[in-house]
């Protein structure tokens, strides 16, 4: 450490006394205007403290003058587009759900809403396009369990299927083996049975009277005597090319083995009533509605 | 290997600075064939320029009645009796291929006629220094006013000037943006400080802008920022006529006198008195003698100076002129002067002017107001229904491009037996689904296709949709493809 108060020769300054191989740090004083920068910062950080969100306590923090939140800024947000969006939403709202379809204007705005909120909510189970997956309905084609009219529909969405909710659609596809109402080769016999109804082919030594006779006894009161379903129950229609989980022998005897009972949640308390209407009219849309 | 420099080859003070400073051009004024050429055009490009927003086309109710208009919010550009829309920029294209080869066919007959008459630049420098001269005097005057002190009169004069010149950029900010919005409305809201900030904003930039070029700039901008000077370099052939000293009969100056007593022992003296006229008069003070220049605008002011020189002096006019290298040398080796405006050069230009006007006037007499575009649903791709026939989502678009509503009817080809189902439509017949299309809009729907299953068909059948103006028979299709799940 060299002497503090040595001056430079060359540029007539003093030194800080710091040496580093030699070369030495002249003591420049900073300027001015930096300095008075520097202040102003500080200044600027303590007017931020209470002004602004700051300091963490131990259960909240400082809120500040303005009671700045970007929480609450968000939520404002959202509330004006609610409100831009609510104004056209409400003659949605007070349109009657038969007269949308209608009116193309009407049409293209449900079909805007409902697309979007279909994304969001109904995707996950039936697809982007509402093309369902195994155990998942398709909602393009014309198959439909509890009904596929608009109001039936919209049913449908508000409360679900087995959803809990009190007006939810109820119906059980019974596990007939595993509750030991028939056996193993009965059936067997009802599954060819049942897909002989829809024009599939059957085991070979496949008894056609037995199948009859079980399918009476057993299915005939939820499925129809014809085999044709019963949207009341959302018992499907057996006779036709559609089959919600498959329709080869194995997939027949698992469901008629250990039933089937598919869950629709209720919709009635997430979305409010006008998105639901709108979500009705763009399922009812897809081409599936009937 | 680099030699290295040493310190004597380094650039010093004494090499002169790195850039030139700018020397103030006063052009003195000039009459004669070109000025009056000149002024008019002027005219007619300002009075183009200021008034066209203010002209009225009736469209019928509902639509703009501007002449000119560019509608950013809906996405329509209106000129007259012509309406595009958005995916129609390409006319705009077409319209800049023309600009560039009458640029071109200009260049190859006339040099840089363009520069000199009808480029921006020019014509608003031009009025600045029309003003300038009138509050300020001529070219005399202003070099003595600046030369000398500043006094209370000079400072009024200049202030006026600024004022006047203010007025005129304010004015060509403020025509600009009335091609936007419709004029008259937009001038009582700029008034009333109704406007949006976008017209305000819009202004204050182009009234800077026009009163620093026009103002301020002026030849700098010929010489240093624009590129055209240096294209049209590559443009020009030895043919083309440009404003030219004609040396073989200028040269060598000399006084009228000392040319008398030249000419009396019998030997050649020039035409040139070298009064300096044409430099005088030049906006980009250059000096024409020294030859064809980058400065050079070729604005023909030094014509009509040089040209009112030689009346004074009682010799023949056309010292400098329209002329070309080719007719130089011709009349030094004593042959008859030639102009070629037909040549390979300007026929090849004015055909392909001919074509791509042609083209153009074909698009737009023969585009279609009525449109079909078709989108097929991807998820699902096909859908099977409970009989077993086969279903595809599409989504059609049609675009109504006339001024009033129109309904349509809407027809399928395809598939054997396709059934057409639209989702919405008030429909007449069952298999004929009719809507109706909004005027100037496009409108979206919802269609699908049904047929019947097919265990032998192809996995993919054409299908085409045709649209029908019941009234007026317009008919547009869009083909897409029906696939099986």
């Amino acid at each position: 450490m060299s002497d503090h108060n040595e001056i430079d020769r060359v540029s007539g300054r003093s030194t800080t006394g710091h040496e580093w191989d030699g070369i030495k740090e002249l003591n420049t004083p900073l300027p001015r205007w930096w300095v008075l920068t520097f202040y102003a910062t500080i200044i600027w950080a303590i007017g931020y403290w209470v002004v602004y969100p700051a300091w963490p306590l131990v259960s909240g923090y400082t809120t500040g003058l303005f009671q700045y939140s970007t929480r609450a800024g968000v939520a404002t947000d959202l509330a004006d587009i609610e409100k831009l969006r609510g104004e056209k939403m409400a003659v949605l709202g007070n349109a009657l759900l038969s007269d949308i379809e209608k009116d193309p204007a009407l049409l293209a705005l449900a079909r805007a809403r409902g697309k979007t909120v279909f994304a969001d909510n109904c995707a996950p189970c039936h697809g982007s396009g509402g093309a369902g997956a195994k155990g998942y309905p398709n909602l393009n084609d014309d198959d439909w369990l509890w009904g596929g009219s608009l109001d039936q529909i919209m049913q449908t969405i508000q409360f679900g299927a087995r959803s809990g909710h009190a007006k939810t659609h109820e119906g059980q596809m019974l596990a007939f083996g595993r509750d030991g109402v028939l056996k193993k080769d009965e059936i067997v016999t009802v599954a060819n049975y049942v897909r002989s109804l829809s024009g599939l082919s059957t085991a070979p030594r496949f008894d056609a009277v037995a199948g009859k006779k079980l399918f009476t006894e057993n299915c005939a009161s939820c499925h129809g005597d014809n085999a044709k379903g019963n949207p009341e129950l959302g018992a499907p229609n057996l006779t036709d090319q559609i089959w919600l989980y498959g329709s080869d022998e194995e997939t027949l005897v698992e469901t008629i083995t250990n039933g089937r009972a598919g869950v629709m949640p209720a919709w009635v308390g997430r979305l409010d009533p006008v998105t639901v209407k709108a979500l009705a009219v763009y399922v009812h849309s897809l081409g599936g509605g009937k | 290997m680099n030699k290295p420099v040493s310190p004597d080859e380094l650039i010093t003070d004494e090499d002169g600075p790195l850039y030139a400073p700018r020397k103030k051009v006063y052009p003195q004024s000039v009459s004669g064939r070109f000025r009056s050429i000149k002024w008019r055009l002027m005219a007619v490009c300002l009075g183009v320029y200021y008034l066209l927003p203010f002209v009225r086309w009736h469209r019928g109710l509902g639509a703009p009645d501007q002449a000119v208009l560019i509608d950013f919010p809906n996405r329509r550009f209106y000129f007259f009796f012509i309406e595009l829309w958005p995916q129609e920029i390409y006319y705009f294209t077409g319209l800049l291929v023309l600009a560039a080869l009458a640029l071109f066919l200009m260049n190859a007959l006339g040099g840089r006629i363009w520069c000199g008459y009808l480029c921006p630049q020019t014509v608003w420098t031009d009025l600045f220094c029309a003003v300038e001269r009138l509050v300020e005097g001529d070219r005399r005057a202003q070099m003595k006013a600046d030369a000398g002190p500043m006094t209370v009169k000079r400072a009024g004069r200049r202030a006026l000037k600024h004022a006047i010149w203010l007025m005129i950029a304010w004015w060509t900010g403020g025509a600009w943006v009335l091609y936007f919005a419709d004029a008259p409305t937009l001038v009582r809201d700029l008034a009333t400080f109704q406007a949006p900030v976008i017209a305000y904003v819009w202004i204050a930039m182009l009234t800077a802008s026009t009163y620093l070029l026009a103002g301020y700039m002026r030849e700098q901008v010929c010489v240093y920022m624009c590129p055209w000077p240096r294209i049209q370099a590559a443009l020009t052939d030895e043919w083309a006529l440009i404003v030219t000293y004609k040396y073989d009969r200028g040269e060598p100056r000399c006084s009228v006198k000392k040319a008398f007593d030249i000419r009396s022992l019998g030997e050649k003296a020039g035409d040139c008195i070298d009064c300096n006229q044409c430099v005088a008069v030049c906006p980009t003070g250059i000096d024409i003698r020294d030859g064809a220049q980058l400065g050079c605008i070729q604005c023909g002011l030094c014509i009509d100076a040089c040209d009112a020189v030689m009346t004074k002096i009682s010799r023949k006019t056309g010292l400098i002129g329209y002329d070309n290298d080719i007719n130089v040398q011709r009349r030094v080796a004593g042959k008859q002067e030639i102009f070629k405006p037909v040549r390979a050069r300007t026929v090849v230009y004015a055909s392909l002017i001919t074509v791509v006007c042609a083209v153009m006037l074909y698009a737009l007499m023969s585009r279609t107001l009525l449109d079909i575009n078709v989108l097929h649903d991807r998820n699902p791709i096909a859908v099977r229904l409970s009989d077993g026939a086969i279903r595809n989502g599409y989504t059609l678009r049609f675009l109504n491009k006339r001024g009033f509503d129109r309904v349509i009817a809407i027809d399928v080809e395809g598939p054997a037996n396709a059934k057409l189902h639209v989702i919405g439509a008030d429909s007449v017949t069952p298999d004929r689904p009719m809507i109706v299309l909004g005027r100037d809009t496009t409108t979206e729907l919802r269609v699908l296709v049904t047929a019947a299953f097919d265990e032998k068909a192809e996995k993919s059948v054409p299908v085409t949709f045709r649209v029908t103006d019941i009234g007026l028979g317009e008919v547009a299709s869009a083909t897409d493809h029906f696939v099986l799940p």
